[in-house]
């Protein structure tokens, strides 16, 4: 079970809302997959237009966790999460704050510094960031419920170019960690659940599969092999046999 | 540095000769680096639009497409444009709007202005382009500072596209609740630029030019950007229009910056195209810009032919405008189906199509029509 402020979930594969070919793909795609939450960009709501909306197409079972895309900065992204929240969305928000329009990159200052706000305003904030053991402490410390460290950027569909200083945050965070963005195949999510990650989001694999359901199925049994997998204490590969205590087993002689 | 030295770099760059000498090889090398942000230089963006790229047209437009369902998924964004004065004092050769054509002018109340977002808004459209012609005597910075609130009411992005400004104007304009900025620089070979732009503020050159940049300083969150093909040498305007995009990209990375490719109608005054962009120069325009920036967004307009647009949508377009009057209230308030007011348009659309139309042609394409991506919260 993977708990995020007051929700549990059984499902560790998170969604996303953008980029499907039609909204009606969604419904189904979350039926597939199981996922229990899924994220919408809030700039994209239009609570007046019936079939445009985009939360007419979501099931009530599923947690909206509404973004912040858009924002520059802290500031913005708070206006964003309380709008969110008085429109009906909940009490979830994703903190997203991009200044860099080319590789679309998360700016940790000013998420930290939106999270540390909205988390005393009650929200379970799950800020989307780039992959710094610090700023996924400073979260902790800020009252975020998960850190989402990005596994590349944004719809490049690269895997886990973060390895790395993902695994040292998994190793360190007191946060469940979600790896956000990046991850274009099942096999990248089984990875990163196998690393040690709580769950994970994938949009743009779905979103752009030529059948987005069945995408979403692929990608949940990913999410279950990878997950089973941490837990199941895998002897690591090794490179050669091993001679039990070569250098020191003379001590117990 | 300014936009303007660089493009002052090129104004003497024998564009012909390289052309002459790209092989297919070039292409080739430079197709293979495409696929990343930043891969792509300059001289790739010249191998991309060179007459021997003409040969690759497919491989490169695999690549486009991919790119751009990687950044933009299966949507594509609607705007539509609202006219509210075309009353001008400049003298550009190629536009019915210009000072010399006699014809009665016009220009919206407030209320009409109302009237005509009320009608647009009822279409589904959520955002606006609104255009002005350059006469800032007639339409004052109260005026338009009035009209970009007032449109906030209907719409979620107001976008604008009117004559260069100063920061601080665009200051103002931004604080009423406006968000995007388009700017053509029409052609931007100096001396030809000087030749249809004889008279008014625009045969100021450097003034428009760093407009973007103005724009972007003064808080717009998006540009747009492109010239009016038709004026200059197509492919080297596609390279200045495609260079100054990636200008802007680096020197403000927060903010979104797309392109356009409006190709020159016969309607659009006396001049006639001194060079015609074909069918198949727009889609490798279109390509070699999505391959050189991988994040851009690519605006078509109603200007193109309905058949055309249903394709352009698998080769890396991200918005398009529909159900488009280009007419001053052309879409309730002085239109002659309603009225007997003749108003003149300045430039004739191609795709007639209202917007329930395009929309189900995008969904039959199989995209997303997005009518809401933005909202100034
Ligand atoms: S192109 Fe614009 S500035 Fe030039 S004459 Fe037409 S309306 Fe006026």
């Amino acid at each position: 079970m993977l708990t995020l402020g007051p929700k549990t979930f059984s499902s560790r594969l998170l969604t996303g809302t953008g980029k499907f070919a039609s909204k009606t793909l969604i419904a189904p795609m979350l039926e597939a997959s199981g996922s229990q939450m899924i994220t919408v960009a809030l700039r994209r709501v239009d609570p007046g237009a019936d079939q445009e909306n985009i939360l007419s197409h979501i099931p009530d079972t599923v947690t909206l966790l509404p973004n912040t895309s858009g924002a520059r900065t802290a500031e913005e992204a708070v206006r964003i999460a309380r709008i969110a929240r008085a429109a009906g969305c909940g009490d979830f928000i994703k903190i997203e704050v991009i200044q860099d329009m080319q590789y679309l990159l998360p700016e940790n200052y000013e998420t930290l510094k939106a999270t540390e706000i909205l988390a005393r305003e009650g929200f379970t904030v799950l800020p989307y960031v780039m992959a710094d053991i610090n700023i996924a402490r400073q979260l902790h410390d800020a009252g975020a419920a998960a850190v989402m460290p990005l596994g590349a950027p944004i719809g490049s569909n690269a895997g886990l170019e973060m390895k790395a200083m993902i695994r040292r945050i998994i190793d360190t965070s007191k946060l469940p960690v979600i790896v956000d963005a990046g991850i274009g195949k099942p096999s990248q999510a089984a990875e990163a659940m196998e690393m040690g990650a709580d769950a994970v989001l994938v949009n743009t694999a779905i979103a752009t599969a030529q059948d987005p359901a069945l995408a979403g199925r692929a990608f949940a049994k990913a999410v279950a092999a990878g997950r089973m997998a941490c837990l199941c204490g895998l002897a690591g590969a090794q490179a050669g046999a091993s001679a039990s205590s070569p250098l020191t087993g003379f001590l117990r002689n | 540095m300014s936009f303007f030295e660089i493009a002052n770099q090129y104004q003497d760059f024998d564009f012909a000769g390289y052309f002459d000498g790209v092989t297919d090889r070039d292409v080739g090398a430079s197709l293979a680096k495409a696929g990343e942000i930043n891969r792509l230089n300059e001289y790739d963006l010249l191998n991309l639009l060179s007459p021997a790229a003409a040969g690759f047209l497919e491989p490169m437009a695999q690549k486009a497409r991919t790119l751009t369902l990687q950044y933009f998924g299966r949507t594509i964004g609607l705007y539509a444009p609202m006219y509210i004065s075309d009353f001008c004092s400049n003298h550009c050769t190629y536009c019915g709007f210009n000072a010399k054509t006699g014809f009665p002018r016009t220009k919206l109340s407030l209320e009409e202005i109302e009237a005509e977002a009320k009608a647009i808004a009822d279409l589904g459209i959520r955002h606006i382009l609104v255009l002005t012609g350059e006469a800032p005597a007639k339409t004052p910075m109260d005026y338009l500072e009035d009209t970009v609130s007032l449109l906030t009411r209907y719409f979620s992005s107001v976008a604008l596209e009117m004559f260069p400004m100063e920061e601080e104007a665009y200051r103002r304009l931004c604080r009423a609740g406006a968000d995007s900025l388009t700017v053509y620089q029409e052609v931007y070979e100096q001396g030809l630029y000087k030749s249809v732009h004889p008279k008014g503020p625009k045969s100021d050159y450097a003034f428009r030019l760093l407009t973007p940049e103005r724009g972007a300083r003064a808080g717009f969150r998006a540009l747009n950007i492109g010239p009016l093909f038709g004026i200059g040498e197509p492919k080297a305007e596609a390279f200045m229009a495609g260079i100054h995009a990636r200008y802007l990209e680096r020197e403000f990375p927060d903010v979104e910056v797309s392109l356009s490719l409006p190709r020159m109608n016969p309607v659009d005054g006396g001049m006639a195209p001194a060079h015609l962009l074909d069918d198949a120069g727009f889609v490798q325009t279109m390509l070699a810009w999505r391959l050189f920036m991988p994040r851009l967004g690519i605006n078509i307009s109603t200007r193109e032919s309905a058949q055309f647009r249903d394709r352009l949508i698998h080769l890396g377009a991200t918005r398009y405008s529909a159900g488009s009057k280009t007419d001053v209230g052309g879409y309730t308030v002085r239109n002659p189906e309603r009225t007997n007011c003749d108003t003149t348009v300045q430039f004739d659309i191609t795709d007639t199509r209202s917007v329930d139309q395009v929309t189900q042609m995008i969904r039959e394409s199989g995209y997303q029509p997005v009518f809401k991506d933005w909202e100034i919260f």
